[in-house]
Order: structure tokens, then sequence, then C-alpha cells
């Protein structure tokens, strides 16, 4: 090459692909718009989800203290033993000390009961956080004047005032005020049994510890100065773990809570992704119709004198120009929704929640934007580096091998990014492969489909067909047809959106209440064997059934295929899972399976024969957290009896189901006199008769607690439809992201057949004609796309059933109903809206603005 | 007088499946500077194919094309690129305006590739030449056939080229507007002293050019000078 043509970069050159790049988009600023549109909402879902989720983090760890309300405490179902005891001086002794069990209260001067959680409290508690009454000089004072502190809610469900009497068991006293908030006091267990402050000295008074109650001790401290929680732990554990007692810190409180609100964010991840992954297939498909048509000015441009890589840097400076300013935006509206959350959620959290703005979402909301954009418009851009400067000549149809091979590239990095940023939000290496290989099922599935059926069509082209159905028939797979990259779009966000659809009727359904009639509404729990048959003719009495009758023993695992559980504890080799070792099991004895088990492995057996080892039978999470399988020994702890088991059989539990279920299950003859309680139930018809039920029962069972499922019904109904408000806001938001993708998508193809409409039209084509030929077209690709995507979703919602939320799916008609046809329906609209300007102006007119 | 152009044993094929096709045959001629040449022939004789492999837009299958001194079969797309963007000037049958740009931009585009600061003074003073003052902001769907044609030609002209390569330029144009447009790229290229080669099947503009090369079937027929010197 001649010596003034060797290349040096010109001054401004970087400036002026900017400029062009501005020019351009300028001019087609209305096809990029509703490009950004589906990056905004992409972006605003994942970065309102996400600061939420780093709030709540955040939350949790500020605000754990006062979710305990000490530093740290040692808890038992029992008195400290002696050993415990030990430990207690060595720490320096509690700070506070608290007796609490659940107890039906009632309410003198209304005959009223409910259950109520006791809490007897010695001492300064709470050390952290407030205990807030009203009047505000109730907290102060109960412990010294002997009064009772009740749950605010409570108070006004029953109407009570300052000054009413509460009686708990034997004792009767004052009320003094009512709680507002308190360490851990919130959430549904507070709701099905709230609150009650008494002083610890009056505990005696109440009778209620007795035997078979269910009691616990807790010893509060305060730490000054905080000492390490690991190392505690590990000198306390072991010794704590073998008197049945433990030791619980502020910091492990705070993150066992939050770990409990991981599931709820997990799935909202799952629903940005969704969004944010809509947003993609916008930006893949609008970029690639945008482009293939930018692909004449780029080869003029080549013509000028501009490089592959100037010409490609003009239209990637625009995409991620595009991407970046749609990532600002969509993180600004993400921030701006994050602070309705706390609004919405309040009531299930158990603290306070105080929005704060992080830079996380800041940064990765613009840094996203422009990612995703640049990545997902990248197979179509590089069109622009490969076109030949000779298109300008002639036109050339087909891929180059380049392209091809460039592609493929591309999408193995769209693979990878994709696996990151799903084991980013899922945090888990299975879910986020499944993830990334159930995307690219489905776009292989898709792509196939459209390949097939554009080949069937040449081959069974219907001839005798009239000239309108010809036509669209035509459009579907002639040169410049817009098959696959239509399929493509409205495939995968019908896909999306139903699998979206679908996960929240498995989520929720999975939490429904069934209402037959054998459904008890009302449980008595802790009836002790002598109180059983009056308890069953007090229900009786009154007209009503006695649906269950389940003998409830406790027990604890003391070893496991003859391996001591102390040996398996300090064993840091042990996979067994540790929940196993320390918990108290409560066990049933019965003969037969009920509705929601059913046998998985080994023989079930209904009676024990004298002689030989017990054969048992346990749910089959306690074989794969325990490790054992048919054959294998246990030896439980019955209270003092060590008993040895051999596992005869596995179940399969449904635990989702409103019915009293157990992990580990004995036959009858052998547990018939061990120390035990009993849950009795019934179903009441009414309020009225629920409550005269109750206060008999109160009053000649003190120790009996009763549910009443009908009013933990409605809180869990309330609850639910929260949630699912929440979920159906999220899942909303996706979908309009996956609207907006789609009329991106089918908007822009637009440009594809106006040239075609017009020159029917300049042909003598009819209005009418023109308007069939497009209407049927899009007819086509709805329908097709659609469909293929909700039978996609089926199989993938299936997978997600068995797999993630081990529940049963059955499909609602919701998406059959309302998706494919509202789909169709929508495709068809913006398909006939776009040859409108054809029929409407005359055909030049049209070309020239198209044109611009 | 030195030659711009020298085309030596040029050669094309393309092959559709199994079946080659031979579009250019053994060409041979070359063009002085400053000079004006004609290619001619019917439809599908070669014409575009040829104008193509001089201005460096395509590869030959075989021979060589020399253009402003420079062998351009050695250089990879980049390079030709570059030395389009110094030497070379175009105007099209169908005007390849870009779009999106207005009737100034689309001028000075050859000038903003090299980098040149007062490109918008040169955009404007050529389209005042061509008689289009009054549309630089206008779009070039806001303007009419022989509008954009003058645009281009604007454009053609604007990084002062040594060759400008015009692939049927009066072929979208009706008689009066084309006979416009001829008259004004003679007019310029005159003034400039630029080579001009235009592919034609007009040949009332053929005989203005001082040289005509006739092809068909992609073999050249005669190299002849015209009546016009």
């Amino acid at each position: 090459m001649s010596g003034n043509n060797q290349h040096n970069k010109p001054k401004g050159a970087t400036a002026w692909l900017f400029k062009m790049a501005w020019r351009d988009g300028r001019a087609s600023l209305n096809r990029l718009l509703l490009f950004m549109a589906s990056i905004i909402l992409g972006i605003a879902a994942l970065v309102s989800i996400q600061s939420f989720g780093n709030n709540l983090k955040k939350n949790f760890k500020e605000q754990s203290k006062s979710l305990m309300g000490s530093d740290f405490l040692i808890v038992a179902n029992q008195p400290p033993t002696e050993r415990v005891q030990h430990i207690i001086d060595s720490l320096g002794g509690s700070d506070a000390e608290e007796i609490n069990f659940p107890s039906m209260a009632s309410f003198s001067n209304k005959g009223a009961t409910k259950l109520v959680l006791v809490r007897g409290i010695k001492g300064g508690f709470p050390f952290y956080g407030e205990l807030e009454t009203k009047p505000v000089t109730a907290a102060a004072e109960y412990q010294d004047m002997g009064g009772a502190l009740v749950d605010a809610t409570l108070m006004l469900q029953f109407g009570l005032q300052a000054g009413d009497s509460i009686k708990v068991g034997q004792l009767a006293l004052p009320i003094l005020g009512a709680v507002t908030s308190g360490p851990g006091s919130t959430g549904i267990s507070a709701s099905v049994a709230p609150p009650v402050f008494i002083p610890y000295r009056l505990i005696d008074s109440t009778g209620l510890v007795q035997i078979g109650s269910r009691v616990e001790y807790k010893n509060y401290f305060v730490a000054n100065p905080e000492p390490n929680y690991v190392q505690l732990a590990k000198n306390l554990d072991a010794v704590l773990d073998a008197e049945h007692a433990d030791l619980d810190t502020h910091e492990s409180t705070g993150r066992q809570l939050g770990r409990r609100y991981d599931n709820f964010g997990k799935f909202l991840n799952l629903v940005a992704f969704i969004a944010l992954l809509l947003g993609c297939v916008g930006i893949a498909s609008s970029v690639h119709i945008y482009i293939k048509e930018k692909l004449a000015s780029v080869a003029v441009l080549k013509c000028l004198g501009a490089s592959r890589k100037q010409s490609f840097l003009i239209f990637l400076i625009q995409i991620g120009g595009m991407g970046l300013v749609g990532g600002i935006i969509g993180s600004a509206i993400g921030l701006l929704l994050q602070q309705a959350f706390p609004v919405l959620l309040q009531e299930f959290l158990p603290i306070e929640l105080t929005v704060s703005l992080s830079w996380q979402p800041l940064v990765i909301g613009p840094l996203l934007g422009f990612v995703m954009s640049v990545l997902f418009a990248l197979t179509p851009l590089l069109g622009t580096y490969y076109v030949s400067p000779l298109q300008v000549l002639r036109i050339q149809e087909g891929t180059s091998s380049k392209v091809r091979r460039a592609g493929l590239y591309v999408m193995a990095v769209i693979l990878l990014l994709l696996f990151a940023f799903s084991f980013w939000l899922l945090n888990n290496v299975r879910f986020a492969l499944g993830f990334v290989v159930g995307i690219l099922v489905v776009f292989s599935v898709l792509t196939g489909i459209a390949v097939l059926f554009m080949r069937a069509i040449k081959r069974f082209f219907p001839a005798q067909w009239g000239f309108v159905a010809r036509q669209s028939l035509l459009n579907l797979y002639r040169p410049n047809n817009q098959t696959l990259v239509l399929l493509l779009a409205i495939g995968v966000g019908t896909f999306l959106i139903s699998t979206l659809y679908f996960s929240k009727d498995i989520l929720l359904a999975k939490t429904a209440m069934e209402g037959s009639a054998r459904t008890p509404n009302l449980i008595l729990l802790d009836v002790q064997t002598n109180q059983i048959s009056d308890a069953a003719n007090s229900i009786r009495d009154n007209d009503l059934p006695v649906i269950d009758n389940i003998p409830i023993v406790t027990m604890r695992v003391e070893r496991i295929k003859g391996r001591d559980v102390n040996d398996i504890r300090q064993d840091t080799t042990s996979t067994i899972n540790r929940w196993i070792l320390n918990h108290e099991f409560r066990v049933t004895y019965r003969d037969s399976l009920i509705a929601t088990e059913t046998l998985a492995s080994g023989v079930w057996n209904p009676k024990f024969e004298a002689g030989g080892t017990v054969p048992i039978s346990i749910s089959d999470n306690i074989a794969r957290d325990a490790q054992v399988t048919e054959g294998d020994t246990l030896v439980f702890n019955v209270q003092g009896v060590l008993m040895k088991t051999i596992v005869s059989s596995i179940r399969a539990v449904d635990w989702g189901r409103m019915q009293m279920n157990f992990s580990v299950i004995f036959p009858t003859g052998v547990l018939e006199n061990a120390p035990q309680f009993h849950v009795l139930s019934t179903k009441v018809p009414d309020d009225k008769t629920s409550a005269r039920l109750q206060r008999e029962l109160v009053q000649k069972f003190p120790t009996v607690s009763i549910i009443d499922i009908r009013q933990l019904l409605r809180l869990v109904e309330g609850i639910l439809d929260k949630i699912s408000w929440v979920i159906n806001f999220m899942a909303f938001f996706s979908i309009l992201t996956g609207i907006i993708v789609l009329i991106g998508s089918v908007r822009n193809s637009k440009y594809q057949r106006i040239k075609e409409s017009v020159l029917l039209r300049t042909l003598g084509a009819k209005s009418n004609q023109i308007l069939r030929i497009t209407a049927f077209e899009y007819l086509y690709l709805g329908l097709l796309g659609s469909g293929m995507g909700l039978v996609l979703s089926l199989i993938g919602s299936q997978l997600l059933a068995i797999f993630v939320f081990k529940a049963v799916f059955v499909p609602s008609w919701g998406p059959f109903l309302i998706l494919v046809p509202g789909i169709t329906l929508l495709v068809l609209l913006i398909g006939m809206a776009n040859s409108r300007s054809v029929l409407n102006s005359p055909p030049l007119q049209v070309l020239r603005k198209e044109g611009q | 007088m030195a030659k711009i152009l020298n085309v030596s044993n040029l050669g094309k094929t393309y092959t559709s499946g199994s079946k080659t096709l031979t579009v250019l045959e053994d060409i041979t001629f070359d063009v002085e500077e400053g000079a004006t040449f004609a290619i001619v022939g019917p439809s599908g004789s070669g014409k575009t194919t040829l104008l193509g492999l001089c201005a460096g837009l395509d590869r030959p299958d075989s021979g060589t094309v020399t253009l402003c001194g420079t062998e351009i079969n050695a250089l990879n797309e980049d390079e030709r690129a570059l030395l389009r963007n110094r030497n070379v000037g175009f105007i099209f049958q169908n005007f390849q305006l870009l779009p999106t740009l207005t009737a100034l931009e689309n001028v000075i585009v050859p000038l903003e590739l090299q980098g040149v600061k007062n490109a918008g003074v040169i955009g404007r003073e050529l389209l005042h030449k061509v008689g289009l003052a009054d549309r630089l902001q206008h779009y070039p769907s806001q303007l009419s056939g022989g509008e954009q044609q003058r645009v281009a030609l604007a454009r053609a002209f604007s990084n002062k080229p040594s060759i400008l390569f015009a692939d049927e330029p009066t072929g979208n144009l009706d008689e009066e507007t084309g006979d416009k447009v001829v008259q004004l790229l003679f007019e310029l290229n005159k003034d400039a002293g630029t080579t001009l080669i235009i592919v034609t099947h007009d040949t009332d503009l053929a005989q203005r050019t001082e040289r005509i090369l006739k092809l068909k079937g992609g073999k050249m027929i005669t190299n002849q000078q015209t009546q016009i010197l």
C-alpha cells in the first residue's frame, strides 16, 4: 500500500463514532425507545428486588440484638440441670430469666377465651430494643405491681382495657397495659398465641407448670465486651446438647430469621431475572430486525471509506448507549419502587424495615443494562462487521460462515453470563444450571419448530387456496420472512410469562387450605391421658364429633445405626443433618396410613408383637437427613427409657395439607403406656359454638391449649392474600415487560412488510386484501408462538414442581384461556396496526415516510 | 500521462451450488489520470461487477487491479476502505444516501472519516454548488430523486477524489433531470480534474466520455476513443 494510504487514525475519530451513533439513532428514536422500554422494565424489577433484599439482610443484621432482646441466651424445655446451671454461673449468672408456655387465657369480664403465650419475666429484659406498652409506664411497673401486659391486637380483638383482668390457669391478675411491640413478638406465631407478659414470681401460682406441659426456660445474658460467639458456641454446644439445652446468640437468631425470608426473596429474584430475560429477548429480536435494515447503510459507509470496526462501533455505541440509559432510568424507577415494599410487607416482618440506598444496585443496574443490551445485540451487530460494501451494488443473501461462527462464540458467552448471573441470584449451581439448560432447550425447540413449520408449509403448500390465504402463508417462508425471530420472541415470551404464572399457582396451592366436611377446625393440644374421655365427652355433649384422637409421645434420638449421637456430634466429617441429633421428636402410634401418606418403600407394620426390635416407619425427609434406610436401627430416648427400633418402612408425606402429620410413627402395642399427651380435634359450625366449647373446656381443663383453625385460616388467608399481591405485582412487571417486548418485536417487523404491502397496493390490491394477508400472517405466528410457549411452559412447570417446589402441579386454565388468545390477539392487533399507514395513504407517500 | 487505474487479466466467477458462472473473463485496460471513461454493455454483461472490482468493493478471482498506484488485491477490507476514503468517489443508480442523515450530514461523512475540521463549511459550499443550499437539513426521503442524486454528487466530490466511479447515474431519473445531473457531473469533474468512470446503458452519456469500453457476456469487445476528442 502506498505511503499516503497508511492507516493513521484521524483526530476526533472516536467523537465521530458517537456523533454518527447519535445521528442515526435520532432518526430511529421511536423504534429504539421500544427497545429501551424492555430494558427499563427489566432493570427496574431487578433493582427494586435486589435493593429490597439487601435492605432486608442489613436490617436483620442491625436489629438482631433487639430481635432477641439480649446478646445471647440459653434455652431448655426443663429447669436448668446441675451442669447447665454450672455453665450459667460460669458465665457470670444470667441477667434475666423467662419461663414461657402456651395456655388458654380467659377474660373474666368478657367470658371469652384465647390461646396465649404466657411469658414470665424476671430481670430487666429486654436489654436491647424496647418493650413498648400503652401506657408507656406499664412496661416498667408490671413486675413490681404483679400485673399482666397483654398483646395490643388481642386487647383490641376482645375489647379489653387496662384495668380489666386476665385469668391464666388458677391465676387472675389485672391487665396493666397493652404491648405494642417487643422482642420476638410479631409474625404468625404471635398471632396464633399472642404474648402475655407476667412477673416470673407468679408463674407457680398459675398451676400450669406440670409434667407433660410444654414449658420453655430461658436465661438471657448481656455481654460486655461481646465474646467470640463462634468460640463460645464451640465450647458450650456439646455439653448443652447433652443436657438438651441450646445456646442462641443474637447473630444466629438474626441469620436464621433472615434465612426464613430467603425463599421468598429467591422467588422474587427469579421473577426479576425473568423480567430481565424478557427484556433481553426484546433486545435480541428488536435489534435483529433493526440491524438487518441498517446493513444497506453500513455498506454505503464502507463504500465511503469507513472501516469494519468503525461501522460496527457506530451501532454498538448506539445499542450500548440505549442499554446504559435504559439501565439508569430502570435503576431510578427500581429505587422508587423499593420504597413501596416496606409498606406492603411490613406485616410479615419481625423487624422495623428501614430503606436505605445501597450502591450495589445503582452500579449493577446501569452496568447490566449495558452488558445485556450489547451481549444480546451482538449476534445481529456482527452483521455490520462482516457486511460487504458490494451490497451497495447488489443484494447478497445468506449469512457468511464467519458470521455464523462468531455467532456461536457470542452464544457461548451469553450462556456463560446467564449461568453466572442466575448463580449470583439463586446461589445454587444446580438451579442455575437447570435454568440455563431450560432456556437453551426452549430456544432450540422453538427454533426447530420454526424451521420445521416453514419447511412443512413449503412442502405441503396448498396451491389451490385463494390469493389472500396463499400470500399470507408465503410470507411465512419466503426470503425476508420474520417467522423465526417472531416465533422465538413470542414463544419465549409466552413461555416465561406462563411459567411464572404456573409457579405462582404451585406456590400458592401449596399453602392453600382444604375445607372438606371431615377437616377439623378446632384442635385441643396437650390433653393428658386421664383427661381424654372427659374432654371427648364435653365435645360430644355439644353435639360435635371427635374427629381425631392422636396420642403423642416425645423422644430424642440416642443412637443412629449403632453410633451414639454424641459421637456423631463431635465427628466433623459426619454429614448427618444436625437437627436430627438435637430435635425433640413428637411421635405417634397407629395401625394404618392416613390420606396424606404413601408408602415409598419397605413394609408397613400395623402392630408390634412382643419380642424383637420395634419396627417403625419414618418419613422420607428423615431418612434423607439421618441417612438411614430400611433395616437400619435407631435408638430413641423415650423420656429416660432407651428403645431400640428398626426402620421397616419409609413414607412420602404431603406436609402441605392441613393435617397432623408425623415424621416417625410407631406400630400399636409399644408406646401405649409411655408418658404421653393427646391431640383431639372437632369441627365447629360457627364462632358462637366455638366460643362456648372453648369456655367450657378451659374451665374443666386449664392445661389444655385450644387452637381455633378458623381464626388461623383467616389470618393465613390474609397473609396469603398479601403475599399473592406482591407475587402478582412482580409477575405483572414481568408480563408488562413481555408485552412491551412483543410490541417492540412485532412493531419493528412492520418495516419488513411495508414495501411488499405498498407494492401490492400499487398493483391494485384492496385494503381488505392487504389487511387480511397481514392479519393471517400474524395470526399464524401468534397462535403457533404462544401455543408452543405454553406447551413448553407446562413441561417446565411440571419439572419445577417435581424438583424445586416438591409439590403437585395442577395447571390452572388461566394461561390457556387468557394468555394464548390474549397474546395472539395482541400480535394480530399490532400486526394490523402496522399496515394501517399503507392502507390510509398513497403508496409513494408511505415509501418516502417509512424510508426516513 | 500517469495511469490512475490499471486492470490486468481480470476474471471473476460466482458459484451457486454446483454451478459456476463466469461473470468477467480476461479484462485488461488502463485509465489515465484526469480522463473520462465509460463502461457499456447489455444487462448481465458484467459492467457493475467490473466497477465493483475496480473500486475495491470486491476481490477478483484472477488478474490484478492497481488503483492510484496501489495494487488492491493485496489489501484487506479496511485498507481498501481507507484507500477509497482518500482517493475514490461514488455515485450510484439508486443514490445510496444514508436515510437517517440529513443532506448536509450525508455530504460530509467522507470528510469526517478523514477527520477534516471544517467539514460543515465544505459540505455547505458543495450543496450550494449543486443548487441545494436550501435543503441542507432535509432527510433523503424529503427530497426528489434529482435532488437526492445531486446530494450524492456533492458527497462524491466532498473528499476531493482522484477517481470517481458512477454506476448508472441517471438510471433512476427522468430524461430532463438526468440531463441536468449529467451536466452537473461533468462540470464538477472538470473543475476538480477528477478521473471519471461511468457504467451506463445510455450511449449518449457514454459518447460524452473520452473512451468507451464495451462488454458482452463478461468479455471485453472494444476499448475505443470516442469522437469527442
